[in-house]
């Protein structure tokens, strides 16, 4: 029984208060992430937050300065990489140049001391794996790019790791192969059952492949959750401000609230509206509110809200995007999506905006 | 377009100076081959007539053949060594993490900045002492230390060009750094690791100063077995070895640029 939970979780990492730094910057600062065996989970984050660093810890081509990494519960924080068995992916293909595609994807298996036989036996089913059956023979580069990031992904894999570490893998690939990939990928991932820790900094790739996504900043680890949380419920500014599109606006807490509470936030230039406390805010506490352009509304009539005018209606076949300014000079977007039958506006028009409570999450600012 | 014709009369021009002081420069040396076929005793331009007697002469003569022997024998030593500890020198250098990188780096640059004849002198001092004078041994490490920079430069360049990632990824694939050195660097760099293992070889093999100090009456190589050649009897031997040794350097450059144009073509075609 204690075996098969072993068997279960060998695919499993956790990071345990890694920190890395080079020279003043920490490159890593202190974060911890404990992924589950068969999870495919991306690092998401700007360039420069850190996502390399981590994956290259877990490869174990970085050492940390503090913290420690787990693979399926043993500590491999000090193995030396070619002892980790783990299968890794690069953005820039690394392919040998001197042998043939085959031979490629035959080489961990070399590494390991398997006979001629087996090497091409298992190299053959890789290729096929990733739907290049035809091309063992060739040479690397007498590939395409998406051919050869196949080529690399069937060498990581051949060995049947229990974890799949890739590091951008398709940002060198033009915009409709990169999709065709990341279904590809993800196909894949189901079907062998690999961990994947996937580095990335295009939230839309990342919130389409993963299971979980951990968005990084500054080395920091900023919200670690499943696309749709972080879409709908960012835990931290920077996090609102870099999945998707968002309207930031400052104001200050009208009373005390706990976080996930309703509390009023007077807007700059503007009166009291309804938001969500992020974090724990006392009355009169400077807040940033954080409002999706698709959940602003239009309000028919004499409702009340706040007041702004139409600068610009930008119509895009599914969806109208309006340019506000809200008095105080705050600029705000709004989509209104087609044919739901919501109202509707056009430049130099004045309207009444809303939303409802828990569409406005409001940030607390440090003082 | 309209620029071709002046700028093809100037690249000719160019070509046509560049040939006149290759010629110059070569002209002593070719001279040499007529007057290794001259009939007579003596060293003679132009040549009375046309004979093989003087090389038939080199190949009789067992000091000569000994001296040649002893320094195709270094010299393949110290391409050899040269050509390992250089190669392993140029990764420590590239890829470690050595402390007092700077003073190995000043090290392996001394040979060229150094006089040659103050390091003569001093190899002489020491090797005098530990009897390494006229020695396979002795002759093998002062050519070694004289060839180590031209291979460390020449793999350090080789090394340069090579994408380091691809280590990373032999790595990750299992390799340990020795199979990875193995199968995946050194096979990438291979070409330049031949360049240098040849440049160590003429090194050695053509080297005069510090083998004339290290040299021992009955052993020496053939560099100072020609200077005493020259003081002793200028015969038309010496023009013979001479030319014998300019075509053997042609040959080994040759080979050389043969080796890597199989490789540059081989590179060609797996991006063709
Ligand atoms: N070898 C290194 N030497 C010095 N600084 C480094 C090194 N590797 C990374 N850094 C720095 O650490 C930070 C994080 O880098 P990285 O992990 O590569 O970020 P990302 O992959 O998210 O773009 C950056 O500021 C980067 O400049
Ligand atoms: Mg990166």
């Amino acid at each position: 029984m204690r075996k098969l939970d072993a068997d279960r979780n060998a695919g499993s990492i956790s990071i345990e208060g890694l920190t890395r730094r080079f020279g003043a910057v920490h490159a890593v600062d202190g974060v911890s992430l404990d992924i589950r065996a068969g999870e495919f989970l991306a690092l998401l984050g700007p360039s420069g937050s850190g996502k390399t660093t981590i994956l290259m810890s877990i490869a174990g081509f970085e050492y940390p300065d503090e913290g420690r990494i787990l693979l399926g519960g043993e500590d491999i924080t000090w193995l030396p990489p070619n002892r980790r068995n783990l299968g890794m992916v690069f953005q820039r293909y690394t392919l040998f140049p001197h042998m043939s595609v085959l031979e490629n994807i035959a080489f961990p298996l070399k590494m390991r001391g398997l006979g001629r036989a087996e090497r091409e036996e298992r190299a053959r089913a890789a290729l096929r794996t990733v739907r290049l059956d035809q091309l063992g023979e060739r040479r690397p580069a007498q590939l395409s790019g998406g051919q050869q990031q196949r080529v690399a992904i069937a060498r990581a894999i051949v060995y049947r790791p229990r974890v799949l570490l890739m590091d951008e893998p398709l940002s060198a690939l033009d915009k409709n192969l990169r999709e065709e990939m990341q279904i590809e990928i993800k196909h894949l991932q189901r079907e062998i059952g690999i961990t994947v820790v996937f580095v990335t900094h295009d939230q839309t790739e990342a919130l389409t492949m993963a299971d979980r996504v951990a968005v990084l900043d500054h080395g920091r680890l900023q919200q670690l959750g499943a696309p749709r949380e972080l879409y709908e419920a960012p835990q931290t500014e920077f996090v609102a401000g870099f999945i998707g599109e968002t309207n930031f606006w400052s104001g200050s807490a009208a009373a005390a609230a706990a976080p996930g509470e309703a509390v009023g936030v007077r807007l700059e230039g503007s009166g009291v509206m309804p938001a969500l406390a992020v974090s724990r805010v006392a009355a009169g506490d400077r807040v940033r509110l954080a409002l999706r352009p698709e959940r602003l509304r239009i309000l028919p009539g004499a409702a009340e809200g706040v007041p702004a005018l139409v600068t610009e209606a930008i119509y895009a076949g599914n969806a109208t995007t309006l340019m506000l300014e809200a008095a105080g000079g705050q600029v705000l977007r709004l989509r209104i999506p087609a044919g739901a039958g919501l109202p509707e506006a056009v430049a130099g028009e004045a309207v009444t905006l809303g939303w409802q409570a828990a569409d406005a999450r409001a940030f607390g600012v440090a003082p | 377009m309209s620029g071709g014709a002046p700028n093809r009369a100037g690249r000719m021009a160019v070509n046509a100076a560049a040939y006149a002081v290759t010629v110059f420069l070569l002209l002593p040396t070719l001279i040499i081959i007529p007057m290794s076929v001259g009939p007579e005793r003596f060293l003679r331009f132009p040549p009375a007539g046309f004979s093989l007697r003087w090389y038939a002469e080199y190949f009789r003569d067992p000091d000569w053949v000994a001296a040649t022997l002893f320094s195709l024998e270094v010299a393949l030593l110290t391409a050899l060594c040269a050509t390992v500890a250089g190669t392993m020198l140029a990764l420590a250098l590239v890829r470690g993490r050595l402390p007092g990188r700077g003073l190995v780096e000043l090290l392996v640059v001394g040979p060229v900045i150094v006089p040659h004849v103050a390091l003569a002198v001093a190899m002489f001092l020491v090797f005098e002492r530990l009897r390494l004078t006229g020695t396979l041994l002795g002759f093998t490490m002062a050519h070694t230390v004289l060839a180590l920079p031209f291979v460390v430069f020449t793999v350090l360049a080789a090394l340069y060009r090579f994408d380091a990632e691809l280590e990373r990824a032999a790595l990750s694939c299992g390799a340990g750094r020795l199979a990875t050195f193995r199968h995946v660097t050194l096979p990438l760099i291979a070409p330049g690791v031949v360049s240098a293992a040849l440049f160590a070889f003429i090194i050695s093999f053509d080297e005069p100063v510090v083998s004339f100090f290290i040299s021992a009456l009955d052993r020496k190589s053939l560099p100072r077995k020609m200077f005493e050649d020259i003081d002793y009897n200028i015969s038309p031997t010496l023009a013979a070895v001479a030319t014998m040794l300019t075509a053997l350097t042609v040959l080994a450059l040759l080979l050389g640029f043969v080796l890597k144009r199989a490789a540059e073509r081989r590179a060609a075609a797996r991006s063709g």
